[in-house]
C-alpha cells in the first residue's frame, strides 16, 4: 500500500504544520507592523526597543529560542504558579510555544520589511489625505496601509517561505507538526528515505503553491499602479 | 538566575563555539566552491541552466531539517549504501551535517551569485566582448569578479543564516553551541541561563560575522558606490 497507511497521518501532520505556520504568520505581521510604526515614531524609547527587538532577534537561531522560551516558559510559569499557591504541575503547550517563538522570531524580520514599505509610499498621498480633512487614523487606514502593503508584498512572501520551513523545528518540542509524523512513520517502517522523502515533497508543495498565490496576490494589488519601462 | 553553573561549564561552551564555527566554515566554503561553476552553468541559459535551477528550486523549496535527516537517517534505509565504502562517511552525525549544509547553502549562493550576473551591466560585458576576450577569460577576468562583489550584501545575509542553520546539528547530536546548552539544561535544569548563553554566543558569532562582511565590502564594493 501507498506510504504503509502512513498518508492520512502525514496529512494530518501537514495540516497541524500549516495551522502553527497561519497563526505564527499572523502574529508576525501584528508584530511587524507594530515594529515598524515604533521604529519610524517620534519617540527615542519606541525606536530604540524595535532596535534592540530586531537586532536581537535576527542574531540568534530561531532553535535556541524556541528550546529557550519552551523550557524556559515552562520554568516561569511553574514558578509563578506555585507563587500564587498553585501545587499541581503545569505543561506548556507545544503549539503555543511554537507559534510565540516563531511569531515572535518573524515580527522583527516583518518590521524591517513594513519600514522599508511604509517609506516607499511617496508622502504627498498622506499629505493630500490630510488635506482632504481625515484624521491620522482614517489617512493610515485608507492611505497609507493599502499602499505600504503592495511595496511590502516581495518581501512578505520571502518571510513567508522562510517561516514555513522554520516551522519543522517546532518537532524539537514534541508537536505533532509534519516532520514528527515522518519522523514516527520511518520509525514504524524502516523506510526513512520514503517518508522523508514525502515529507519533502509536501513541503515543496506548500512552498510551491505559496509562491504562484504571492505571484497574483502582487499582480492584484498592482493593479493600476504604473511601472516605468527600461 | 545564577549563571555559576554556566561558568563552571564554559569549556563546554567553548568546545560548542569551536564545532559551530568549523561547521559553519566548512559549508561556506564548500558551498561557494559549489556554487560558482553551478551559478555560471545556472547563467549561460539551456538545459544545464535548467537542471541547476531543479536543484535550487529542491533544496530553497523545502526545510534544512529534512534535508539534514534525508541524508542522515534517510540514506542508512538502503543496503547499498550500508555496505558501500562511502558507509564511514554517511554514517557519521559530523559528516552528514556537513554535507546537507554544503548543499543547502550551494543552493541559495547559486541563486545569489546567478541573479548578480544577470544584473551586471551590460557595458561590461559589450566591452569586455570587444576587447576580443574569449567566453572564458572574459568569465574569469570581468564577469566573476564583478559579479562576486556586487553579491556581497546578499551572501552576508546567507552566511547569517547559515549561522544560525548550523544549530540544528545539536538535533542529531552533535554538541556545538546548542548541543551544549541543551545539554547543560538537560543535565542541570537550568533552561534560561543556558539558552541565553547559547545566545550571547551565537549574537557575538554574528557580530563578528558582521564585521567581516562590512570590511569585505569596504574593501571590495566601496569602489563601484557612487560617490
Amino acid at each position: 500500500m501507498l506510504l504503509h497507511g502512513f498518508l492520512p497521518s502525514l496529512l494530518e501532520g501537514a495540516g497541524v504544520t500549516l495551522s502553527v505556520a497561519l497563526a505564527s504568520m499572523t502574529m508576525a505581521m501584528l508584530l511587524g507592523l507594530a515594529g515598524a510604526l515604533a521604529k519610524l515614531s517620534r519617540s527615542r524609547t519606541a525606536r530604540g526597543a524595535a532596535m534592540v527587538y530586531t537586532t536581537l532577534i535576527r542574531g540568534v537561531p530561531d532553535l535556541v529560542l524556541m528550546l529557550l522560551i519552551f523550557f524556559g516558559g515552562q520554568v516561569a510559569v511553574n514558578a509563578a504558579a506555585l507563587a500564587l499557591g498553585h501545587a499541581d504541575y503545569i505543561d506548556i503547550n507545544p503549539y503555543l510555544a511554537g507559534v510565540l517563538t516563531i511569531g515572535f522570531i518573524f515580527g522583527a524580520y516583518l518590521t524591517e520589511a513594513f519600514r522599508g514599505a511604509f517609506l516607499a509610499v511617496p508622502p504627498g498621498q498622506r499629505e493630500a489625505g490630510l488635506a482632504f480633512g481625515m484624521s491620522a487614523w482614517q489617512v493610515g487606514w485608507r492611505i497609507t496601509l493599502p499602499q505600504m502593503f503592495r511595496h511590502a508584498l516581495p518581501g512578505l512572501a520571502n518571510i513567508w517561505l522562510v517561516l514555513i520551513k522554520s516551522t519543522a523545528i517546532v518537532s524539537v518540542i514534541g508537536l505533532s507538526d509534519l516532520m514528527t509524523r515522518g519522523q514516527q512513520a520511518a520509525g514504524t517502517t524502516r523506510e526513512p528515505f520514503v517518508f522523508y522523502l514525502a515529507v519533502a515533497l509536501i513541503y515543496l508543495l506548500f512552498t510551491s503553491a505559496s509562491e504562484l498565490l504571492f505571484k497574483f496576490l502582487q499582480r492584484r494589488f498592482s493593479l493600476g499602479a504604473q511601472q516605468g519601462r527600461l | 538566575m545564577s549563571f555559576e553553573i554556566v561558568f563552571q561549564n564554559l569549556a563546554l561552551y567553548l568546545g560548542g563555539a569551536l564545532t559551530t564555527v568549523q561547521l559553519l566554515m566548512i559549508s561556506l566554503g564548500l558551498g561557494l566552491l559549489l556554487a560558482l561553476p553551478l551559478a555560471v552553468l545556472r547563467s549561460l541559459g539551456g538545459w544545464p541552466s535548467r537542471i541547476v535551477w531543479v536543484y535550487t528550486y529542491v533544496f530553497r523549496g523545502t526545510p534544512m531539517l529534512v534535508q539534514l535527516f534525508l541524508i542522515y537517517y534517510g540514506l542508512a534505509q538502503f543496503e547499498a549504501v550500508r555496505e558501500s565504502v562511502l558507509w564511514p562517511w554517511l554514517s557519521s552525525a559530523w559528516f552528514c551535517a556537513c554535507l546537507s549544509f554544503v548543499l543547502n547553502t550551494a543552493a541559495y549562493t547559486t541563486e545569489i551569485i546567478a541573479g548578480s550576473i544577470r544584473a551586471l551591466p551590460a557595458g561590461e560585458i559589450e566591452a569586455a566582448k570587444s576587447l576580443g576576450m574569449s567566453r572564458w577569460v572574459m568569465f574569469r577576468r570581468i564577469v566573476l569578479p564583478q559579479a562576486l562583489r556586487r553579491a556581497l550584501p546578499a551572501y552576508s545575509n546567507e552566511a547569517i543564516f547559515m549561522l544560525q542553520g548550523t544549530s540544528l546539528a545539536s538535533i542529531v547530536t552533535l554538541m556545538d553551541i546548542t548541543g551544549a546548552a541543551r545539554q547543560l539544561n538537560a543535565s542541570h535544569y537550568i533552561p534560561f541561563e543556558a539558552f541565553i548563553t547559547a545566545a550571547v554566543f551565537y549574537l557575538a558569532l554574528t557580530l563578528v560575522l558582521v564585521s567581516l562582511f562590512n570590511r569585505a565590502e569596504a574593501r571590495w564594493l566601496k569602489p563601484l558606490m557612487p560617490r
